[in-house]
C-alpha cells in the first residue's frame, strides 16, 4: 500500500503521543538546542518547580548571538553579555548538557552547529527558541522555532502542546539563470506569498530547482521559510542529504548508518502525497533580488525600479509608505546603484562555507570600495577553520574586509557589531526590520553573499552578473 | 491549573499598523538579560523615541490593557521578551487582523489572549478609543465579542475570533501547558520506543 502522507505528516504522526485537552497534540521532540539568550528563564522555570531535564542527551547547547567576534576574551567587556554566558554554562553544568562553548572549536550559530554535527537528521522533530530553526528542514525533519516558556516545556518534558498545521507545497522548476542563488529563490517567494502568506503551513519545497541544490543551498531556502510566515520548511531527503551526514560526528556510523538511510529516504512525500495547498513559481522569472524596505516581501529584482506606493492594495499602502520614509527611497527609483555603507557577509542564512567561497570569488583581485566598511562572519569555528584552509581569509582581507570569529555579529543587535546612525548595509542576513542591526535607523538591504560582495567591492547595489 | 479567562475589561491602546515584528516590540539590546524583569519599560522603545506621538507615550494610554493592532502582528523573532515586555507594560490581551503564529503561541503559554477582528471593525474600535481613551473595552473569550463603550456614550461591538484551541485552554485554565505536558508522561515512553532514530534506527515505522 502506498502512503500518500507527505513527509510532515508522516514524521508529525510518529512524535504525537496524544491529543491534549485542547485537541493540540503532544509531539515527541528529537533534538532540542538551545542558546544563550532565550534559555535563561526557561531554567528559572525548572529550578522554580524543581523539575529536571526529562531527556538531558537530546538537547545541545551552543552560544552565538552575544558572542563578540573580535575578542573571545573572558570576561567580555560587555557585562550583560558576560552574565548570559555565564548563565548558560552553570545551566548547563547543574542540568548535565552538552554545551559547544567558546573554547570548543564545535561553536558557532545554532543552525549551522547542529547540521555540521550531524545531529540535525531527517525525520527528527527539531525545535530551538529561534525562528530560524526552520533551517533544519533541509534535511526532511520537522523544525520550528519556539518561545521561552515551550524552551521549558520540552527541558522539562522533551514535548511540545502544539497543532497540527496545514502543508503547502511550493514548487520551483526550471532552470535557474546564472547569478541567481538559493538566498534569490527564497526572497522571491516570500515576494510573491507575502510576509504572512504561511501562517498556519508548514513550507514543502518541491521540484527540480531544490532537487539539484547542495544541503547549504538548501537550508538557505528552509532557514528564511519563518520570514514567509512559515514556522517550519522542510525538503524531502535524498541521496544528497544522505551523503552530506555520512561521517559526521553524532551521525549514525555503519550498519547503524544504512538503516538509517533507508529510512530516510522513505520518509520522502510520495508522487501521490496530499497537500492542503499547492503553489507553482518559475525558475526562470527568478532575478537577483534585493530587499529595499522593512520586511523581507520589500524586494525587487536588482534591474527592477522600486515600486508605487499606489500599486498596492489599499490595506497595505500604510505599512508600504512607512517602508519608503524609513529607508529614505523614492518610489520609481532603481534599486542598482543605491550606496552603501556596510557590507555584512554571515549569519545562519549565508554564513556556511560554500557562501563564503561564492563571496571570496566575487572579491579576488578587486578591492572595497572607499568608505564602507565590510566584514566577514564565518557561521562557525569550523567553517572559519575551512575557510581559512582554502585561503579564503587572505582572498577577503587582501580586498580589505574584517576578518572575523563566529557568530550572530551584525544579523542583530545584540554584540558590539552594530550600524551607526542611518548607515545602509548590503547583508546576508534574513531581516531588514527596522533597527534589526543595531541603530534604530540603520537600513538594511538583504541579498545573496554574491550581491553583498559586488556591492562592498563597488560601494554600491550591483549586479553581481556585471562584475562576472 | 493556572487561573481561567474568560473576559479583559479595561481601557486600550490604538496601534492599527501592519507587519509590526518584534525587534520592534522589544529591540535586541534589551534581550541582554537573565530574567524578564523590567522589560516592560522598553516596550516599542525605539518605535517611541522614533515617534514622540507613538501610544505608548501618550498619557492617555497609559494604563492600557487592551492593544489593538493590525495584519500579522508579532512577526519575525521567536523571542518570548516580545509578549512579556506587552505584558509587563500592562497589556492582558490583544485585538489585532492576524498574528504570527510563535508570537500567538507564546502569548498563550503566558496567559494572553489574541483574538482576531476584521479590519473594519479594527479601524471603527480605534477611532472611538482615540477620541476617547477612557473607552472601556471588554473582550468575550466564551462569546468572541468585544465590546466598547465610551464616556461620551458611544457604543461599538464586534464578532472576534480565537482558534478553538487557544480558547479552550484560556477559557479553561489549561494554558499552562508545562503540568498537562508531565502528566503525559507513559505515553511519551510508549511513543519513544517507536521513534526509529530513538532505536538505533532497528525499529520499523
Ligand atoms: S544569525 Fe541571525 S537569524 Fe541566525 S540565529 Fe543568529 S541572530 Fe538569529
Amino acid at each position: 500500500m502506498t502512503d500518500s502522507r507527505n513527509l510532515f505528516n508522516k514524521v508529525w504522526d510518529l512524535h504525537a503521543c496524544q491529543t491534549l485537552p485542547s485537541g493540540q497534540d503532544q509531539l515527541f521532540i528529537g533534538l532540542h538546542l538551545i542558546h544563550e539568550v532565550t534559555s535563561p528563564q526557561a531554567f528559572a522555570i525548572l529550578r522554580e518547580r524543581n523539575l529536571k531535564v526529562a531527556y538531558p542527551e537530546r538537547t545541545v547547547a551552543t552560544v552565538d548571538h552575544i558572542v563578540p567576534t573580535q575578542s573571545t576574551a573572558r570576561p567580555f567587556v560587555d557585562l550583560l553579555a558576560e552574565e548570559m554566558m555565564s548563565a548558560i554554562e552553570k545551566n548547563c553544568r547543574d542540568f548535565g548538557i552538552r554545551l559547544f562553548d567558546l573554547v570548543d572549536n564545535r561553536q558557532g550559530v545554532v543552525h549551522i552547529v547542529g547540521p555540521e554535527q550531524g545531529l540535525t537528521l531527517p525525520g527528527m522533530t527539531i525545535a530551538c527558541g529561534d525562528s530560524h530553526t526552520s533551517t533544519h528542514g533541509a534535511f526532511g525533519s520537522i523544525a520550528f522555532g519556539i518561545g521561552t516558556s515551550q524552551v521549558a516545556d520540552v527541558l522539562a518534558t522533551q514535548t511540545l502542546a502544539l497543532a497540527r498545521p496545514k502543508v503547502r507545497k511550493v514548487e520551483v522548476t526550471g532552470q535557474l539563470k546564472p547569478g541567481v542563488y538559493a538566498k534569490d529563490v527564497i526572497l522571491h517567494i516570500i515576494r510573491k506569498l507575502g510576509v504572512q502568506g504561511g501562517v498556519g503551513y508548514a513550507y514543502e519545497y518541491a521540484g527540480d530547482v531544490f532537487d539539484r541544490m547542495s544541503m547549504e543551498e538548501r537550508m538557505t531556502v528552509c532557514n528564511m521559510s519563518i520570514e514567509g510566515g512559515a514556522r517550519c520548511g522542510y525538503i524531502n531527503p535524498d541521496q544528497t542529504t544522505v551523503d552530506y551526514i555520512q561521517g559526521r560526528p553524532f551521525a549514525p556510523q555503519g550498519e547503524e548508518f544504512e538503516r538509517a538511510a533507508k529510512w530516510w529516504l522513505s520518509l520522502a512525500s510520495g508522487k501521490d502525497a496530499q497537500f492542503d495547498d499547492v503553489v507553482v513559481f518559475k525558475a526562470e522569472e527568478i532575478e537577483p533580488t534585493v530587499t529595499w524596505g522593512i520586511t523581507p516581501a520589500q524586494s525587487v529584482g536588482v534591474k527592477e525600479t522600486l515600486p508605487t506606493i499606489s500599486s498596492f492594495p489599499a490595506d497595505d499602502q500604510k505599512v508600504i509608505s512607512e517602508a519608503f520614509q524609513y529607508m529614505d527611497l523614492k518610489e520609481g527609483q532603481p534599486i542598482q546603484g543605491l550606496k552603501i555603507n556596510v557590507a555584512f557577509i554571515g549569519s545562519c542564512t549565508n554564513g556556511r562555507i560554500s557562501d563564503l567561497r561564492e563571496a571570496a570569488r566575487i572579491v579576488k583581485g578587486r578591492h572595497v570600495a572607499a568608505g564602507v566598511k565590510a566584514l566577514v562572519v564565518p557561521g562557525s569555528q569550523l567553517v572559519r577553520k575551512q575557510a581559512m584552509e582554502e585561503g579564503l581569509d587572505k582572498i577577503f582581507e587582501e580586498a580589505g574586509f574584517e576578518w572575523r570569529g563566529a557568530g550572530c555579529s551584525m544579523c542583530l543587535a545584540m554584540n558590539p557589531d552594530k550600524l551607526q546612525g542611518n548607515e545602509v548595509c548590503a547583508s546576508s542576513s534574513n531581516r531588514n526590520f527596522k533597527g534589526r542591526q543595531g541603530s534604530p535607523t540603520g537600513r538594511t538591504l538583504l541579498m545573496s553573499p554574491a550581491m553583498v560582495a559586488a556591492a562592498a567591492v563597488t560601494g554600491a547595489v550591483t549586479d553581481v552578473r556585471e562584475l562576472e | 491549573m493556572v487561573q481561567a479567562i474568560t473576559q479583559v475589561t479595561g481601557s486600550a491602546v490604538p496601534l492599527l499598523l501592519d507587519d509590526i515584528d518584534t525587534d520592534r516590540i522589544i529591540p535586541a539590546r534589551f534581550l541582554r538579560c537573565v530574567t524578564f524583569d523590567g522589560l516592560g519599560e522598553h516596550a516599542f522603545e525605539d518605535d517611541r523615541i522614533q515617534d514622540p506621538a507613538h501610544p505608548f507615550n501618550k498619557a492617555q494610554f497609559q494604563g492600557g490593557k487592551i492593544l489593538v493592532a493590525g495584519r500579522n502582528f508579532g512577526c519575525g523573532s521567536s523571542r518570548e521578551h516580545a509578549p512579556q515586555a506587552l505584558m509587563r507594560w500592562g497589556i492582558q490581551a490583544i485585538i489585532a487582523e492576524s498574528y504570527a503564529e510563535i508570537f500567538f503561541g507564546n502569548c498563550v503559554s503566558l496567559g494572553i489572549p489574541c483574538v482576531r477582528a476584521s479590519r473594519a471593525d479594527l479601524e471603527a474600535l480605534t477611532k472611538l478609543i482615540s477620541a476617547d481613551p477612557r473607552t472601556s473595552v471588554a473582550i468575550d473569550l466564551l462569546a468572541q465579542t468585544v465590546t466598547a463603550q465610551s464616556e461620551g456614550g458611544q457604543q461599538l461591538k464586534a464578532n472576534v475570533e480565537i482558534p478553538p484551541g487557544a480558547r479552550q485552554s484560556l477559557t479553561t485554565g489549561g494554558w499552562d501547558f508545562l503540568g498537562q505536558l508531565l502528566d503525559g508522561e507513559p505515553k511519551v515512553r510508549a511513543q519513544v520506543a517507536k521513534i526509529p532514530y530513538l532505536q538505533k534506527f532497528a525499529v520499523a515505522t
